[in-house]
């Protein structure tokens, strides 16, 4: 169980605009990834609609090949 | 999978709060479902911990549930709080004691 990091980037680029995104492999692992995104998408949005905004871009492979993902979001 | 809802539901039903973890509360398997028990402690309240290890279908039928990709997963009157990021966040603003008091 791992994934890319260009592969992890490259799905939340699919909702997320680059500057909105900022990704760290915090084990240096390819499977523990800690993510902060700073979005106007996220305004009137509650916590789990925000974060689940965050794994709908991830898709499947959250829980499956990404094992561990902390979420941070913030309304820009 | 009707069967596992049922279950699941029957557990919110009968328990103010319940965690759906990885592990027990004394032994968590993995470090989100760890620092959510110890929130809770620290909050000083109990709860209904669901080892999800121990019961396969629950570990996919919780997931389907909620529509929610990961373990833990935290539930009050019912309602589901969130996964560890949005439980700690909540703990830190306060908001979980809120919730609690309801």
């Amino acid at each position: 169980m791992a994934i890319e990091y260009n592969q992890l980037y490259t799905l939340l680029q699919g909702i997320f605009k680059d500057e909105e995104i900022e990704l760290i492999d915090t084990a240096g692992d390819m499977n523990h990834y800690e993510v902060t995104i700073v979005s106007e998408k996220f305004n009137g949005l509650s916590l789990i609609q925000q974060h689940k905004m965050v794994y709908n871009a991830i898709g499947t492979q959250m829980g499956r090949e990404l094992h561990a993902l902390k979420i941070n979001t913030k309304v820009k | 999978m009707d069967q596992i809802f049922n279950q699941i539901t029957d557990y919110l039903e009968s328990n103010r709060i319940v965690l759906f973890m990885k592990g027990t509360k004394d032994m968590p398997m993995c470090g989100f479902s760890g620092k959510v028990v110890h929130i809770l402690h620290l909050l000083g309240v109990d709860f209904l911990a669901i080892d999800i290890l121990e019961h396969p279908d629950m570990r996919e039928g919780i997931k389907q549930f909620a529509n929610w990709p990961t373990i833990p997963q935290l539930y009050i009157n019912k309602q589901f709080i969130g996964g560890c990021d949005i439980v700690t966040q909540l703990y830190n603003e306060g908001e979980l004691q809120k919730l609690l008091d309801e």
